[in-house]
């Protein structure tokens, strides 16, 4: 699973500006065209399981994004130090410390939230994106670069996240961020089970692929 | 006749390659070649088949084949709605009645589902397939008489565009796109068809006494009871619609169900047509009744609950089970493609459809999701019936 792409090869020069072009490249691909769960799908059993309301979701993607960056960022500082046969149970270490962070602080301010994301924040310690990202970028990388590697794929899965979270919870339940739409626009609109079950969710994720893969015409390489 | 070929012939050339609608062309062809035998022969040099029979033709036979269940289910809505809410009424009426409810659900199916066929022949640049022309009339066939139109027309999106279109059109599709469909509509919209939807009621007020239960509910309430199935089948509609569920009355198919499922005798007619033409597999369709009959009598060694110990070949004639293995698991793209695989394939569809049935109180009938189930399989049970021949011709080679 975490034999993902490994293409950006960021070979710094002392001066280098802290947004420069690669480094502006390591926001935005995770968006596009190297977005870890349409492209490297990696993630997806948690977009599927968190994505029937958009609070929930969003409240996910903070926290993975906030997860991977700090994990690639310390997993980065240490790199020249870790035995590369022992790696994969540091970099566990190092997530799952990030993780029990994330999970206490939703404890502590957004209770109802943690509830309902129950399992899956514990999760995120065996999220594919994090430890894909660890073992493909903050091994070969600087912190700064890791840095906004993290931030980027928080934010590519966040994006997925939110857009199935969107067309999932306004047709499968007829609201918005617990906000009933149809009701207020007085309309009777019949939620559709289909998509709150995780098989819905399935499709959808298919049907974003197959709506990015369109629009960029990526294809995979066999 | 002629007029119309003369109108074809004369806008043809707008159609053609640098004509003002090219880009129309496969939208043109497909109306002309559904209109008319295509004009074009092969020359001397090549392949010489004799024989009119083209994907057109055969998905024509297919759908004359469900004529029988068509033309019986019209009038078996109206049938049951006049007795639900307990009037007599005519032949005429009757049919009428169903004519009514079902012909739109006709029309949404093919308009949706055609539309979206053009709509993508256009965009990819290929030939319209003839492949909705069965679905189509499928779709209406596995309805309740009054499902929402604008579910049907949802359902059929569905289906086209990620049960068929997704994995490449017409040949292509791994699940029957009609069951998908109809899977779609049932985890989506559970309540419409599900449970009391059986009957066209409409405005008018069901007779005392109604209840809107099905063969496959009864038994399993019956089942947790732990009273006799045989005999609150024949108990049921004492009063309105005396002896409904009786055996026989099952065969015939004179009780509320899907437009087009109720009746094993049409399904039979239909097999009939099917086989005669060769248009569909005798084995599948036999293997899809052995299967379901074998396991109802195993289950009926074994035991257990009321439900379980049904007679087997009661499972033959309620719910969908003749339907579906008349018409849904014949299907040329998603059934096994292998004389062997065939078999296997089949008896697999039944055991599912009875094993669904009797121990999954969620789902009241099973050979919707069993066909789907089994397509899914069917290119593994192809792989390993041909890799089993190789191996076995391999040990004979002498080399």
């Amino acid at each position: 699973m975490s034999t993902a792409t490994a293409e950006v090869e960021v070979v710094e020069k002392k001066a280098e500006p802290l947004f420069s072009k690669k480094n502006k490249k390591l926001i935005s691909n995770p968006l596009d065209i190297d977005n870890p769960i349409t492209v490297q799908v990696l993630g997806v059993c948690s977009a599927l399981a968190v994505t029937t309301q958009m609070k929930p979701a969003l409240v996910m993607s903070i926290g993975l994004m906030v997860v991977t960056a700090s994990s690639n960022v310390v997993i980065s500082m240490m790199r020249n130090s870790i035995p590369s046969r022992i790696r994969i149970i540091v970099q566990l270490a190092i997530v799952s410390l990030w993780v029990i962070l994330v999970d206490q602080i939703l404890k502590a301010y957004v209770y109802d939230v943690s509830k309902q994301l129950s399992v899956f924040v514990g999760l995120i310690i065996t999220n594919c994106i994090v430890m894909g990202r660890l073992e493909a970028f903050a091994m070969g990388n600087k912190p700064w670069p890791s840095f906004l590697d993290g931030i980027g794929n928080g934010l590519g899965y966040g994006l997925i996240l939110m857009a199935v979270a969107f067309i999932r919870e306004l047709f499968g339940g007829g609201s918005l961020f617990g906000f009933k739409v149809f009701e207020a626009m007085g309309v009777h609109y019949t939620g559709n089970g289909l998509l709150l079950l995780p098989a819905g969710a399935c499709i959808l994720v298919g049907i974003v692929i197959w709506i990015q893969r369109t629009l960029n015409g990526f294809r995979e390489s066999h | 006749m002629e007029f119309i070929k003369h109108q074809i012939e004369k806008v043809k050339p707008h159609f053609e390659k640098g004509g003002k609608w090219e880009k129309h062309y496969y939208s043109f062809e497909a109306l002309e070649t559904f209109l008319f035998a295509p004009a074009t022969t092969n020359d001397i040099k090549g392949s010489q088949i004799r024989d009119a029979i083209d994907l057109k033709r055969l998905m024509m036979t297919v759908i004359i084949s469900m004529v029988p269940c068509l033309l019986f289910g019209m009038w078996n809505v109206g049938h049951q709605h006049f007795l639900a809410i307990g009037q007599a009424a005519s032949f005429g009426e009757k049919f009428w009645i169903g004519v009514v409810q079902v012909m739109p659900i006709v029309v949404v199916s093919y308009g949706v589902g055609l539309g979206i066929e053009f709509v993508f022949a256009t965009f990819r640049r290929h030939p319209v397939n003839e492949g909705f022309l069965v679905t189509g009339m499928l779709i209406p066939l596995v309805m309740p008489p009054d499902v929402p139109l604008w579910q049907v027309g949802l359902g059929t999106a569905f289906a086209v565009i990620i049960g068929k279109e997704a994995f490449g059109g017409t040949g292509m599709n791994v699940m029957n796109v009609a069951l998908t469909a109809r899977a779609f509509l049932y985890f989506a919209y559970p309540t419409d068809i599900s449970g009391s939807v059986w009957t066209y009621i409409g405005e008018a007020k069901t007779v005392a006494g109604y209840s809107g239960a099905t063969p496959l509910s009864l038994a399993a309430d019956a089942a947790t009871a732990g009273t006799n199935v045989i005999a609150s089948f024949n108990s049921f509609g004492a009063g309105w619609n005396e002896g409904v569920f009786t055996f026989s009355n099952m065969f015939m198919g004179i009780m509320p169900g899907c437009i087009g499922e109720t009746s094993t005798l049409m399904c039979l007619i239909g097999a009939f047509i099917l086989i005669a033409t060769g248009a569909g597999s005798w084995k599948v369709i036999l293997s899809v009744f052995g299967g379901a009959y074998a396991m109802g009598l195993l289950l009926n060694v074994i035991g257990g609950n009321a439900f379980v110990e049904m007679p087997a070949h009661y499972h033959l004639v309620i719910g969908g089970l003749a339907f579906g293995a008349v018409f849904m698991a014949t299907d040329p793209v998603t059934a096994s493609q292998t004389e062997t695989g065939k078999w296997i394939y089949g008896i697999l569809i039944g055991v599912f459809t009875v094993l669904i049935r009797v121990f999954n109180p969620a789902y009241p009938e099973g050979i919707m999701l069993a066909i789907l189930l089994m397509n899914v399989f069917a290119p593994l049970i192809d792989y390993f019936v041909v890799s089993a021949n190789k191996k076995r011709r391999l040990q004979r080679a002498t080399v």
